[in-house]
């Protein structure tokens, strides 16, 4: 076994054969990374425009013009101001009698009905708020657009595109949908009902309004308590703990607590909230209770993480300067340490809003028309409201799905983006 | 090879000596009259571990004492221990009296918040508060309440500046970050820091280790300056340093304080064959 004497020439050329072994791993290597960042971007892309091409056209929806009259015999009412008539009146005549007007050799019980199937059931009280808003319209006549039914609404759009579908409708109403679009009577209008309205067992009525507005209280809630107790309890574990067994302990059972599956968080909401404190069922303070259960290890970790990354120096010349601890941790590591909190409590917040099971657990997928105007009103939030929707049979349901994913993304495209932002531009460098 | 066989030569001897150092007393003058600060029989423990081993010396008052030897000899715990900045490490126990002006430092009384606006330190690299120059000397007088107005506060900052020799340097930026300076600046701006709560005495550990040379020169200067109105206690691993601006030179080793002489005579006659060997460069 003797060595071969190794001299400058050839260590030159070992180094010179191993090179190439040594660029083609390199090579390969690079190859595997683009592979793996295509697929992921691929994934993406399809997930996207699967949502996007099914979930557009919700942002339109179907409207008929119409001839009504505000006709005080047809509706029963002559007073506008009192209630027991509006409660009693019978808001849907108006359209119907319109649609007869627009339709005059229509006859027969089930042809007629099939008439009154092209608008919306709730047409009615979407023109009882119109006359509430403008009682001098009371005993007029005028044009308006009216909200047609859902399946008029998915035919019509569908059928612009080519494919008609009308498993749902009768050859008649195809041929008065024919007849409205060539006088121009049926168009596709912006769909601010998906924006202002609460859910609907009517496709064409439902909107996002009440869940965003269940998951803006929600998420609020579950904000103003984990913030200020995660960053508190990251603090104290961070600056004033003792380092032994017990601060052992803690750290290891916030770890375990942020792997904890979500639903737990949601069985534990119900019998600690819900059966031992009666807490109402289905209300944001249950769901930001719960909410705030599960980001709380998260922020405790993340705030802690960014404790840690305030260099020692700074602690030193602080102290140094006869700061108590206090005011060293108040004037100084807080600052520091701030933006890199924020950006956890951010990304805490849009896994809270993304997060569905364990509101299930509280009762938060009731199905709620009202929009919620506190924390103690019933409420659904967003992901559920998504919930909901995929699971009903309606059709038109399928692209409202769609739409609401698309609304739940983009809050969340925004969260995590501001998330970014925050942490480049507060971020110091020392 | 020659060469190599010498120097552990040189080490072996050393060790030999050391053995003698177990219960070596100080040499030279540890003591002196009317001190500013004394230290006697001061033990430093981290865990079971002992870093300085009975310790006493005392700190003449406007003096500028040295401490100089190998590193990881105890020098900066044992500075460390002189306004309990070792109170911060949770596994570090100081034994013994450590006295300023006839008041026991460890006394349970004592509050150490008061303690660091009577000394003050400045640190091996450069820290300053990752805010503005102004806001940086103004913290102390700040937290401790020093200035009534922000007309008294100005003044503070200017005066501290100009102390350091930074003000001509800064005066146009007082906003701007501190950690925009240059090194050197950064020290002078943490020396400015420092001596803004006008402390009693000021401790600097190793203070020009991460400067260049025209950076060390300044602080030097200034620290001759300081001398007039503050005690100043320098630990330094630079023999040239030590000889340029102290007083008194103090030779730690191995966690024992060997000799305190003036320094001329540390550099020239030291008294203390340890001493002898590691300003001779033996070892170090
Ligand atoms: N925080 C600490 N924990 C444990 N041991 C320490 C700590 N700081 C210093 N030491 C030990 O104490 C001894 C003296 O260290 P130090 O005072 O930093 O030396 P010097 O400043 O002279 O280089 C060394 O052996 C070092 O390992
Ligand atoms: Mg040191």
């Amino acid at each position: 076994m003797t060595k071969p004497v190794s001299t400058p020439v050839n260590n030159l050329e070992k180094i010179r054969k191993s090179l190439g072994r040594r660029n083609r791993s390199e090579r390969l290597f690079r190859w595997y990374g683009r592979l793996a960042i295509f697929i992921g971007l691929a994934a993406v892309t399809v997930l996207f425009t699967d949502i996007v091409s099914k979930g557009h056209g919700a942002f339109r929806i179907a409207y008929l013009q119409l001839d009504v009259e505000y006709n005080q015999d047809l509706i029963g009412v002559d007073n506008l101001s009192d209630p027991k008539q509006l409660i009693l009146a019978n808001w849907q005549a108006v359209p119907k009698q319109a649609l007869r007007e627009q339709f005059p050799d229509v006859s027969g019980r089930s042809d007629k009905r099939k008439l009154y199937g092209l608008v919306s059931n709730g047409a009615g009280f979407d023109l009882k708020d119109r006359l509430l808003a403008n009682p001098l319209l009371l005993g007029t006549q005028e044009k308006v657009w009216i909200l047609a039914d859902d399946d008029i609404d998915t035919y019509y759009k569908s059928w612009l595109d080519g494919e008609p579908y009308a498993a749902r409708l009768s050859d008649k109403q195809v041929k008065w949908i024919g007849e409205l679009h060539d006088q121009g009577k049926i168009r596709l209008q912006f769909n601010s009902n998906l924006f202002t309205r609460g859910d609907s067992r009517e496709p064409e009525q439902a909107g996002i309004r009440g869940a965003v507005m269940g998951s803006l209280f929600t998420l609020l809630l579950t904000l103003m308590l984990s913030f200020p107790i995660g960053v508190a309890a990251a603090i104290y574990l961070e600056e004033f703990a003792p380092k032994n067994r017990w601060t052992d302990f803690i750290e290891v059972n916030i770890n375990n607590l942020a792997a904890v599956p979500s639903i737990i968080f949601g069985l534990l909401g119900l019998a600690i909230f819900i059966n031992f404190f009666h807490v109402p069922r289905s209300v944001p303070i249950v769901g930001g209770l719960v909410l705030t259960l599960m980001t709380l290890p998260t922020i405790i970790i993340t705030s802690r993480a960014s404790i840690k990354s305030v260099p020692p120096s700074i602690r030193e010349a602080a102290l140094g300067m006869g700061a108590s601890k206090y005011q060293m941790v108040l004037h100084h590591v807080l600052p520091l340490a701030l933006p890199g909190m924020l950006t956890g409590a951010i990304i805490g917040m849009a896994q809270a809003l993304g997060e569905s099971a364990p509101l299930l657990m509280i009762g938060m997928i009731a199905f709620i028309v009202d929009i919620p105007g506190g924390f103690s009103d019933p409420a659904t939030v967003l992901p559920v409201q998504i919930f909901l929707w995929a699971d009903s049979p309606e059709r038109a349901f399928i692209e409202k799905t769609s739409a609401a994913i698309m609304v739940l993304l983009s809050f969340l495209i925004v969260m995590n983006t501001s998330a970014v932002w925050l942490r480049k531009r507060l971020e110091r460098r020392w | 090879m020659n060469a190599i066989n010498s120097v552990t030569g040189a080490k072996a001897d050393v060790k030999q000596n050391l053995e003698v150092a177990d219960n070596q007393v100080t040499v030279g003058s540890c003591f002196t009259e009317a001190p500013k600060m004394t230290m006697r029989n001061v033990n430093v423990f981290y865990d079971d571990k002992q870093a300085i081993h009975d310790v006493s010396v005392d700190i003449a008052k406007h003096e500028v004492i040295a401490m100089i030897g190998p590193s990881g000899c105890g020098k900066s715990t044992f500075l460390r221990s002189l306004n309990r900045m070792n109170d911060t490490v949770e596994s570090c126990r100081v034994e013994g009296e450590i006295c300023m002006d006839g008041e026991n430092l460890y006394a349970p009384k004592l509050d150490v918040v008061e303690l660091r606006a009577r000394v003050g330190m400045v640190f091996q690299k450069p820290n300053p508060f990752p805010k503005s120059i102004y806001d940086n000397v103004a913290y102390g007088p700040k937290i401790h309440g020093l200035a009534d107005t922000r007309v008294d506060l100005d003044e503070i900052v200017e005066n501290s500046l100009r102390k350091a020799s930074l003000w001509e340097e800064v005066k146009e930026r007082l906003h701007q970050s501190g950690t925009g300076l240059s090194g050197g600046q950064q020290q002078r701006l943490c020396i400015a820091r420092a001596i803004a709560v006008s402390p009693e005495v000021i401790l600097m550990d190793e203070p020009c280790s991460a400067l260049d040379p025209i950076a060390t020169a300044k602080i030097e200067e200034l620290i001759e300056e300081l001398s007039q109105n503050f005690t100043i206690a320098i630990v330094t691993h630079s023999m040239q340093q030590a000889a340029r601006v102290s007083h008194r030179t103090a030779y730690f080793h191995l966690g024992r304080l060997i000799e305190v002489n003036p320094t001329e005579q540390v550099f020239t006659m030291p008294e203390h064959e340890l001493t002898e060997a590691y300003i001779t460069g033996r070892f170090g």
